[in-house]
């Protein structure tokens, strides 16, 4: 038994060994076709990265639900991705009323911060009613039970919401302050995207701070690191798990407001796809773990953009943009089997099985 | 145990005998007058005679199965009964993909009263779903599908069912392809699709054309249906320096493409181009104002081709439903289920207690005879493979995006090409 | 109570297209949840008669109050730019055509209804369940009745039957009403007939024991292979992919029920099975060599074998819900690298392969879905009877050993990791199987078939039918694939019926439908023997699991 051991032992690693080094290849490779050819200009380059940056910001802001949700409850809320896709879809009907009025061109960004907290306080209330109706009966149920609650709750709500607004999409008016670009240290950014990076930086900020240094902040971090005995020392361990919802509700909400600002077209499924990108960066950064969830955004976003065009097309793969999403996806099993704890390591140690 | 012996091959015996009764019988050959070498369908007298409808009628392309949908729905008004036998719709939502079609024409074939179906939308609910019709006998003329191998010579017997009124896109890609070409007199032309069936045919008849015509294809590339960020694939576009950028996809990936498309450096101004497939209103709401100025090729409904009678059937369709149409088949859909309702007329026999009798494979022979016959859309002749179409496709400009601006054929989108007295 | 009222008025919301039968489904809808609130409200208020009522009432009427309240507001302001189905029609059918002036009329109707269901929970239960079976006879009925006319096309007698219970439109009275005579009946028979038809078969001796239960075996396989004849086509077809999803779900069970690995991105071994039979029986270009389907088969399901072992690899270390992300992802590595152009020379891209064969034994070609099912059937029978050797064996203890808690398992000296690429390898081949046979069924293959949704599906089905449990995963499939299926005019409801139905499951039922013996102990360990576990123990260790 010994021997036999060894050898399939040795074999496994051999296997990994192999895996590291096809991927090293392929990024090394593919970086030094495309760079040689010459083909993409610094300009265009820059572009990749305020793309990539922004995307990523949205995925950060979402991510930041799924960590939080995750480091307490030990659960993955798949329904995030609905409460994402409830602010940004009501929040439309608040911009597109507003827009009616003209006052989006007058006050834009009085404007936006009404839309904004139209989207955050619909979307902390579907996160609070998941909460409530899905997941407090099962807290103590097997590992299985509550994702499959959870991803019962996604499809419902997507379908709730299609069947209250309708299976086809609607566009976010424009704001006239935020059309075109706008030129800073002599690189072209869009302004939609500029509002965007800034406005997530500025809520990461602020949840960070909440959770570092308010009172609330402080029971959240001692509920995740042990429940138990955090309800001993007298903390209500319910009311921090639904403060925990609704902040990270919140967050989405407000990352809706500012996906939609960039790309316009909201409908009933648009939460699915970010949800599933943001629980990714959510993993790559380390669960658990508010800093890792904003560059593990940042650092998926900017993957999905250059990765296709830096490491696939310099192997000469053909529409290497239809396989973004594959990079992502192959990150993401690249970090569990590598580096489980994420980039910034788990702040928890959290027993896996 | 000898009892319970007894008892097993009893009840066993008597299972198989119970069970061969419900064998179904094989549609009979001669019904009434009417001898048939595929089956006969007997209406009998006061029932209606039931043809269907499969078309995509939910979720985000819904508009183009409901658009169909009416144009069915105005012929049977206008014809109001085929032999004295009232005409009774039925029909099933397809969803735009193979199980879709599959399961809808599974369910509809085995309603052994149904004469025809008039369907599908997407091409790739009829790649299954036309075989499965045909096996039971149900002949289909689509108004919408527009893949070349479903009416393809080298196409298997399956499909000796299938017919369509629709165009098929080896037309419309070298339409385009002539248009940018010998109008805006452009060379150098990058695709996108979406990984359907649908646009990545179109895309490539279109480049198939384009380049027989002496352009070059600058990049070929391809999104994901629900992708939402285009930039990085629109950059990687801008470095081949196109002048054109045709993609002939779906409304929501189409919309973010016109929109980014003015977003990414060095594309500013770079033409846009697209298909029937963002015929739409719906494109105008997604894509804005970067819809302005934008191509598209779609079936041509211009009076001076077409017709007043086009005219005359576009106040029907506004009258009954209050909306200019949604999309683009409609007036497909209506001689398709013209074509149906005349050839039940031609093979159709009647006993002499009054019931109906129609041969199936007469009424599918009927159906294929079609020559010179008189359309909404055109002149429609059947070669043997099921292409009756007389296509006409044109150009279009969109010169306003604005969604309540919508005027399909007359001022947004207008047509331009080709130029007509 | 409230809550229930606001729900009620949610699915109003939803509910856009009203079916008409005898009567509305709609009308009906808000009928059961009128009773159901007033059941509610009931149960919480204890069995006494006057409390339960009192507050059946009580729920009853600030439902009706809710309602008209919504009546009032759609009908003087317009909603109808956001919520697309605040239509008038909606408030037209909710305030039974009279408008606001209907008011009064409309609590009195959720006041009556409500206190109708607290009445029901009150009533001993030899009254309640002929009723309720009763009900649902007439529900199911009327719901499938486009179904059932299908059915009773053929022939001389069926038609006779369907004449009578139905017309062109749906369900008439006389019909309604003899569905429901007929269900009271059987109910209440049932009722009287159960408890000595039990106690007769545990006073049988082993051997009469087994004979009956071989006969009843025998039974449902000559049932078996007469229900696609006698059902049609299009019913052929649901259960040839209600059978397909049991292949799946037995092989998800060897995964997640019996090893304890979570795993979400299952649709790859599917996707891959699939694409195996396509590229090597299609006559198109993408062939690698032309088989045929008995042939192709065995390929394929080596290939998802391998193709399992080798996915199972890299991921050996992971474990708990890193592994159904990590899963996911793989599930959906596939799929996209399928669709791509840049494999399309080799795996045909978004227009996939086409014009798959069908299979041919002995020249009989399997060309309807019923025969398919035949197909289906055996295949089925084959996997489960192997998954059922498995599980007893030395590999499905270690199985069950890891899912309880891996290290011990290792310290305890049991090969971990062989275990686990096993699990994957075989959970991989079953799926395979499951693919090949999907690719002649359809005739073709597309990557838009193989989505995360196949995945989610079949974990949902293994769960709701009971985890670890075979019989439970047939009911599993029946109820979450079958039902669906049939119920296709209302497909725009469907998720969010599913959605809410795997909800509710958890809460009510965490164990599944069906679920093996052990594994429904772990759920409730604090309940004694279960009346199934005795009848196990009766017949040997037959039942459950």
């Amino acid at each position: 038994m010994g021997r036999t051991f060894w050898q399939r032992f040795s074999l496994i690693s051999l296997f990994l060994w192999a895996f590291r080094i096809t991927v090293v290849l392929v990024v090394v490779v593919g970086t030094y076709g495309t760079l040689s050819s010459g083909k993409y200009g610094p300009a265009q380059w820059i572009d990749i990265v305020i793309f990539g940056l922004s995307q990523g910001s949205i995925y950060a802001l979402i991510a930041l639900g799924y960590t939080m949700v995750y480091g307490i409850l030990r659960m993955i809320n798949f329904a995030h991705g609905e409460v994402f896709m409830s602010g940004a879809y009501t929040a439309y009907f608040a911009a597109a009323a507003l827009n009616g009025f003209g006052f989006l061109a007058r006050h834009p960004f009085l404007g936006l911060l009404i839309v904004l907290v139209v989207a955050m306080a619909t979307a902390t209330g579907v996160g609070l009613l998941v909460e409530r109706i899905a997941y407090r009966p099962l807290r103590r149920a097997p590992r299985l039970v509550p994702l499959i609650a959870a991803i019962g709750a996604s499809f419902f709500l997507q379908y709730t919401f299609r069947g209250f607004f309708g299976a086809g999409f609607q566009a976010y008016p424009d704001w006239p302050l935020f059309k075109g670009q706008m030129v800073v240290a002599g690189i072209g950014i869009l302004r939609t995207q500029a509002v965007a990076i800034v406005g997530a930086v500025f809520l990461m900020v602020a949840l960070y701070l909440f959770v570092m240094r308010t009172k609330i902040g402080t029971a959240m971090r001692a509920v995740s690191e042990d429940m138990e005995v955090a309800a001993m020392m007298g903390i209500n361990v319910d009311r921090v798990i639904v403060v925990t919802f609704g902040v990270g509700a919140a967050a989405a909400g407000a990352a809706g407001v500012l996906y939609a600002l960039v790309f316009k077209q909201v409908w009933f499924f648009m939460g699915f796809v970010p949800g599933i990108k943001a629980f990714t960066s959510a993993v790559l950064g380390g669960i658990g773990n508010i800093p890792g969830a904003m560059v593990g955004g940042l650092f998926l976003g900017l993957i999905e953009s250059a990765g296709p065009i830096l490491f696939l097309d310099g192997l000469g793969i053909p529409a290497p943009n239809q396989l973004k999403d594959v990079f992502a996806f192959t990150m993401l099993v690249l970090v569990l089997i590598f580096r489980p704890t994420g980039i910034l390591g788990e702040r928890l140690a959290a027993k896996k099985a | 145990m000898k009892r319970l012996q007894i008892l097993i091959t009893l009840a066993v015996s008597v299972l198989l005998a119970v069970g061969g009764y419900f064998v179904p019988a094989a549609p009979a050959a001669t019904m009434g007058p009417v001898t048939d070498s595929i089956g006969v369908v007997k209406v009998s007298k006061g029932q209606p005679i039931t043809i269907a409808y499969w078309l995509v009628i939910t979720g985000p392309n819904g508009n183009l199965g409901i658009d169909s949908r009416n144009g069915i729905e105005i012929a049977i008004d206008d014809q109001k009964a085929v032999l004295g036998f009232p005409i009774k719709l039925i029909g099933e939502d397809t969803g735009c993909n193979a199980e879709g079609g599959t399961t809808a024409a599974t369910k509809l074939a085995a309603n052994n009263q149904l004469v025809a179906a008039v369907g599908s939308t997407c091409s790739s609910e009829a790649r299954p779903g036309a075989p499965i019709l045909w096996k039971a006998g149900i002949a289909t003329v689509s108004p919408a599908n527009t893949a070349p191998d479903l009416t393809d010579p080298k196409r298997s017997a399956d499909y000796n069912g299938y017919l369509r009124t629709a165009h098929n896109d080896l037309v419309q890609g070298a339409v385009g392809a002539t248009f940018v070409r010998t109008v805006l007199k452009l060379s150098k032309v990058a695709t996108i699709h979406d990984g359907s069936p649908y646009a990545e045919g179109l895309a490539n008849a279109f480049a198939a054309s384009f380049k027989k015509q002496g352009g070059t294809i600058t990049a070929a590339e391809a999104v994901n249906v629900g992708d939402t960020d285009m930039r990085p694939v629109l950059t990687k576009i801008a470095a081949t320096k196109p002048e054109l950028i045709y993609f002939p996809i779906f409304v929501a990936e189409g919309g973010f493409i016109a929109r980014q498309s003015k977003e990414v450096s060095g594309l500013a101004n770079v033409k846009l181009m697209g298909a029937d497939g963002l015929f739409d209103p719906n494109f105008l709401k997604a894509a804005g104002d970067a819809a302005t100025g934008m191509y598209q090729s779609s079936p041509d409904t211009r009076t001076e081709v077409l017709g007043s009678i086009y005219t005359v059937f576009l106040q029907k369709y506004e009258k009954k439903y209050g909306t200019k149409p949604l999309s683009i088949f409609h007036a497909h859909a209506y001689d398709a289920t013209n074509l149906i309702l005349q050839a039940i007329q031609k093979v159709g026999k009647t006993d002499a207690a009054g019931n109906l009798y129609i041969g199936r494979k007469a009424l599918r022979d009927a159906l294929f005879a079609t020559k010179g016959w008189k359309g909404v859309t055109g002149t429609l002749t059947c070669n043997p493979y099921g292409d009756c179409a007389d296509p006409h496709l044109a150009v279009y400009q969109i010169t306003a995006g604005d969604p309540s601006k919508w005027d399909p054929g007359v001022t947004n989108p207008k047509p331009i090409y080709p130029v007509v007295k | 109570m409230v809550f229930l009222g606001l729900v009620g008025m949610v699915e109003v919301f939803a509910r856009k297209a009203i079916i008409v039968g005898v009567i509305s489904l709609g009308h009906t809808l808000l009928l059961l949840t009128g009773l159901a609130a007033g059941l509610q409200a009931a149960a919480r208020a204890g069995r006494r008669p006057i409390p339960a009522l009192g507050a059946a009432l009580l729920a009853g009427a600030m439902s009706g109050v809710v309602v008209c309240a919504f009546i009032v507001v759609g009908t003087s302001a317009n909603l109808r730019g956001m919520f697309v189905n605040a239509s008038p029609a909606l408030f037209g059918l909710l305030s039974f055509g009279r408008g606001t002036a209907g008011i009064p009329l409309v609590v009195l109707a959720w006041t009556v209804v409500s206190l109708l269901g607290g009445t029901f929970a009150i009533l001993p239960p030899a009254i309640r369940r002929p009723l309720s079976a009763g009900g649902a006879a007439v529900l199911l009925l009327g719901l499938f009745q486009e179904l059932l006319q299908l059915l009773l096309q053929e022939g001389t007698i069926r038609p006779l039957v369907r004449a009578f219970f139905f017309d062109n439109d749906g369900l008439v009275v006389r019909g309604a009403v003899t569905g429901l005579a007929a269900a009271v009946v059987w109910s209440a028979v049932r009722q009287r007939w159960r408890p000595s038809i039990r106690t007769r078969f545990l006073h049988m001796t082993p051997r009469n024991r087994r004979a009956s239960l071989y006969l009843v075996l025998l039974l449902t396989v000559v049932v078996l292979f007469y229900l696609p004849i006698f059902l049609g086509e299009f019913v052929s077809q649901v259960l040839v992919f209600v059978g397909l999803f049991t292949l799946m779900g037995l092989g998800l069970n060897l995964e997640v029920g019996f090893a304890g690995l979570l795993d979400l991105g299952f649709v790859a071994f599917f996707a891959i099975g699939a694409y195996t039979v396509a590229l090597l029986t299609t006559p198109e270009k993408y062939a690698l060599v032309h088989l045929p389907f008995w042939a192709a088969v065995p390929v394929a399901v080596l290939v998802s074998l391998i193709a399992g072992i080798f996915f199972g690899l890299p991921i050996l270390g992971i474990r708990g819900d890193y592994l159904a992300i990590a899963t996911l992802g793989f599930g959906e590595i596939i799929r996209l690298l399928v669709l791509s152009d840049f494999l399309k020379p080799w795996l045909g891209g978004a227009r996939g392969i086409v014009n798959l064969p069908k299979p041919v034994l002995f020249g009989f070609e399997f060309k309807q879905f019923g025969q398919l099912f035949w197909i289906t059937l055996a295949a089925s029978a084959l996997i489960a009877f192997v998954a059922a050797r498995l599980r007893d064996s030395r590999l499905g203890r270690s199985w069950m050993a890891i899912r309880e808690d891996e290290d011990v398992a290792e310290a305890v000296g049991i090969n971990t990791i062989n275990a686990k690429l096993l699990a994957y390898g075989l959970g991989g081949a079953f799926a395979g199987m499951g693919g090949a046979i999907f690719a002649v069924m359809i005739g073709s293959v597309f990557p838009q078939s193989f989505s995360l949704l196949v995945s989610i599906n079949t974990l949902a089905l293994i769960i709701v039918g009971g985890v670890g449990s075979l019989p439970g995963v047939i009911v599993g499939s029946l109820f979450l694939v079958g039902l669906p299926e049939l119920l296709r005019e209302f497909s725009e409801f469907r998720f969010l019926v599913y959605g809410a139905v795997l909800i509710l499951m958890m809460q009510v039922r965490p164990e599944g439908l069906w679920p093996a013996v052990s594994v429904a102990r772990e759920f409730r360990p604090d309940e004694g023997p279960s009346p199934a576990r005795e009848e196990a123990l009766a017949t040997g260790g037959e039942g459950g699991g």
